[in-house]
């Protein structure tokens, strides 16, 4: 079966993948639109593969924040597969694009990664870090409300005692998602806060700990130092903890995200990435790059302000989300 | 430190080209290969890329640069020279109305940091031009933002004019106005929500705010470590709302930082300020000619020698000119100096600065922070004042006696050693460049550790 019809399959007859495709379609509006746009027009425009349509499709990559490097790479991988399948057409060579870049997503790994590592019958803890204002606390909010929903008990640590009025945003988000908040006053040792978090939920009975930090630029050796430290009492207080580190990356972001996922792991061991703003313009492509070299995995996105606006991820809705066009396109060619 | 792994790289490019006799198409061809990769790789939008390659290839390749006696340095200069136009010009200046007050609206996506600016400007404009500002917190929709900006307004002991959450950012805009002309605020700083630059409705707010108050000013805002997305944003909150100039945030950090080049060249708005950290007086006037040199690996000498008249005590500093000269500086005057230096801002910028300093072996990726810089202190405060005028003095006794004084181990006293050896050669090193180049003792440079 053609890789199309598979992804077309997995989401189009199914009702429950739908809805989250769906999701996916309406969040990414803007990006699928740009980007399958994009590469629509580049099959128009040519009709012969050859080396002009190479250097377009890689402008278009390169446009999507993918980096140069994997573009090159994925643009030889792409020539020996036009040569090997003796593809000829442009519209043919659509499908063999979207396979390769699931392919660089997923390497040999299977796809359960991107589900969140959550304990049985004991508290999972989850540290949030990455740079300021990427949206940790938002995400910490969107999150609590969603495992909430899943049934769980959430309590939220206020680490990021540094920005004026962080500890007041998160609390605003501990009331949206309905879930407590745990505080010290701004300034204190967010060290601290944490410890006190994971007694308190651990007290509550909690199932699951969300602890916000405060942002900071990966290059200030004394602030990831502090990270560490903080992720140090978690370990001593829980051993296996944290479950999950999460780095939270702003998918506006550039080629210095995998700068900050190369730091953030070197210090904290990250676990998984989520890419938040994808509700704009920007598509957020260094994560293939990212996923790649570091095989750190996208669990979930960000896909707007409002409490439900965060998605589990899914490199092939993700996929299908910046095709969607063109699998409609090709059902309807009279269109 | 931000624009460093561009330098880097544009450096190493140039390196290869410049003392070459004889400079062929291919040659040129080779350059702008490598020079586009390091643009993209720094962020720099695609199109921009493209049609700064395009001018580059066109003037490299003429006769005149082909067959000049230094071509490679020929063409060095055209890159150079492209690299400053594409920066922008002049540093410009901050707008003051005719009539009182000023009124600065700060616009942006989410996250890119436009309350901390707004601090920050309002900061810069009491200490620099003696202005007296009122912020306005017209961010009702992000949690806590109003919160944000009033804990900032007490940090600096400044007004803070807001109607709560419930209010319509513009009307907040339109009163705070009047109770600045009321309150003899001579400047109102509106910070405005972040917001997509394709939320329709949200961008009809802003025009609305704009068409109401006038604004003098209208600062975009933008993330420095922004990818390609930066030309989409920059483009569509300028034709929304011709905005007057750029703030790039966060170039403290390690970004490459092409989004800069490629807002100026969409947009052809001046980049006002950038924001080098956290704190509140960490915003600093964008030089763009400045900083282009200091892509191209001339350094910022420019900027080192104001940080320094800002910081520096002259006399001792001309004192300490001499002493490095003739290389009889000590590790007293070293912890003297420290003290100054460590007013002036962190250690890595300043390096930055410095030409060629990023190619200065044992320099490069040394990384500065304030607990080293106590440990640092500790050791040459365990020295014996021998030991402190003469570090040839030392040998393994003295060593063990100074680690243990300190509480440090010997192989940092070590490094330290050899790091004092490393910067005074330095010292010495730039000092008599810089005598060289300008033929005359520069007066500018009398700075702690020159
Ligand atoms: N459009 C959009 N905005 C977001 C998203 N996530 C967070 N934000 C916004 O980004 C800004 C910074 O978020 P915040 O959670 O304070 O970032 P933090 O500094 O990392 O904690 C806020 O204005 C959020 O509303 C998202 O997925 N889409
Ligand atoms: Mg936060």
């Amino acid at each position: 079966m053609s890789f199309f019809k598979k992804l077309k399959d997995k989401f189009v007859n199914n009702e429950e993948t739908e809805q989250v495709s769906d999701k996916y379609k309406d969040g990414l509006t803007k990006t699928r639109s740009s980007f399958s746009s994009k590469i629509n027009d580049l099959v128009a425009k040519y009709r012969k593969v050859d080396e002009d349509f190479f250097e377009d499709l890689e402008e278009i990559l390169i446009s999507a924040d993918v980096g140069v490097s994997t573009v090159m790479d994925l643009i030889d991988e792409l020539k020996l597969e036009v040569k090997r399948q003796n593809i000829k057409e442009t519209t043919q060579v659509k499908e063999v694009i979207s396979e390769k870049l699931v392919e660089i997503y997923y390497g040999d790994d299977d796809e359960a990664v991107e589900e969140l590592n959550l304990q049985k019958d004991q508290l999972s803890v989850i540290l949030f870090v990455g740079v300021n204002g990427v949206g940790k606390t938002t995400t910490i909010g969107k999150l609590a409300y969603k495992l909430k929903e899943e049934g769980k008990k959430v309590v939220l640590a206020a680490g990021d005692t540094f920005r004026a009025g962080a500890i007041e945003q998160l609390e605003v988000w501990g009331e949206r998602a309905g879930v407590d908040v745990i505080k010290h006053s701004a300034g204190s040792d967010p060290a601290a806060v944490i410890f006190d978090g994971i007694k308190a939920a651990q007290s509550r009975k909690a199932d699951v700990l969300l602890c916000d930090t405060a942002g900071r630029l990966q290059n200030k050796v004394n602030l990831m130092n502090e990270l560490t430290k903080v992720k140090r009492v978690i370990e001593k207080e829980i051993p296996g903890a944290p479950h999950e580190v999460l780095l939270v990356l702003d998918a506006t972001t550039g080629q210095n995200a995998m700068s900050q996922a190369k730091t953030f792991s070197a210090a904290t061991d990250v676990s998984g990435i989520v890419l938040t703003k994808l509700d704009g313009t920007a598509k957020g492509g260094i994560v293939l790059a990212i996923r790649n070299e570091l095989e750190i995995p996208v669990k979930f996105v960000g896909l707007g302000e409002k409490i439900t606006d965060l998605q589990s991820f899914d490199a092939q809705a993700f996929v299908f989300g910046l095709f969607a066009d063109m699998l409609e396109d090709d059902d309807q060619p009279a269109k | 430190m931000a624009f460093e792994g561009l330098a880097d790289r544009l450096q190493s490019t140039i390196q290869k080209i410049k003392g070459k006799g004889k400079v062929t198409e291919q040659d040129v061809k080779e350059m702008t290969r490598e020079v586009r990769l390091a643009l993209l790789e720094a962020d720099v939008n695609f199109k921009v890329v493209k049609d700064f390659i395009k001018r580059i290839k066109e003037r490299a390749i003429d006769q005149e640069v082909m067959e000049s006696l230094t071509p490679g340095q020929q063409v060095i200069k055209v890159v150079k020279e492209e690299l400053t136009t594409l920066m922008g010009g002049e540093q410009s200046k901050i707008a003051v109305a005719d009539r009182s007050p000023t009124v600065i609206m700060m616009v942006g996506l989410q996250g890119a940091g436009k309350t901390t600016t707004t601090g920050k400007l309002a900061n810069l404009l009491r200490k620099k031009f003696n202005r007296s500002p009122l912020l306005v917190a017209a961010d009702v929709y992000r949690p806590a933002a109003i919160n944000q900006l009033q804990t900032l307004g007490k940090q600096l002991d400044m007004p803070v004019f807001s109607l709560g959450t419930e209010a319509n950012p513009v009307d907040i805009a339109n009163q705070a106005i009047e109770q600045a002309k009321n309150n003899h605020n001579d400047y109102v700083i509106i910070d405005t929500a972040g917001r997509l630059h394709v939320d329709n409705d949200l961008m009809a707010e802003l025009q609305q705010i704009k068409a109401d108050v006038k604004p003098d000013e209208i600062f975009l805002v933008v993330d420095a470590m922004t990818g390609q997305d930066a030309v989409n944003v920059a483009e569509s909150f300028n034709e929304q709302l011709d905005i007057t100039g750029v703030v790039l945030t966060k170039l403290d950090g390690d970004t490459r930082g092409g989004a800069a080049l490629s807002i100026k060249a969409v947009t052809d708005k001046p980049i006002k300020f950038a924001g080098m950290g956290e704190k509140l007086d960490e915003l600093e006037a964008f030089h763009p000619e400045r900083m282009a040199s200091r892509i191209l690996g001339m350094g910022d000498v420019l900027s080192l020698i104001e940080k320094a008249q800002d910081n520096v005590d002259e006399k001792k500093a001309k004192e300490l000119e001499e002493k490095m000269r003739s290389a009889s500086f000590t590790f007293d005057d070293f912890l003297d100096q420290m003290a100054q230096v460590r007013s002036m801002g962190p250690m890595e910028d300043l390096l930055g600065m410095l030409p060629g300093a990023n190619k200065m072996k044992g320099l490069k990726n040394v990384q500065f922070d304030e607990k080293q810089i106590s440990h640092v202190e500790a050791i040459i405060q365990s020295m014996t004042k021998k030991e402190r005028q003469d570090p040839n003095l030392m040998n393994a006794s003295r060593k063990k006696r100074i680690a243990k004084g300190s509480g440090r181990s010997v192989s940092e006293v070590n490094r330290l050693l050899k790091q004092f050896e490393e910067m005074k050669k330095m010292m010495k090193q730039m000092t008599n460049m810089q005598k060289g180049k300008k033929g005359k003792k520069g007066k500018g440079m009398n700075f702690p550790f020159m």
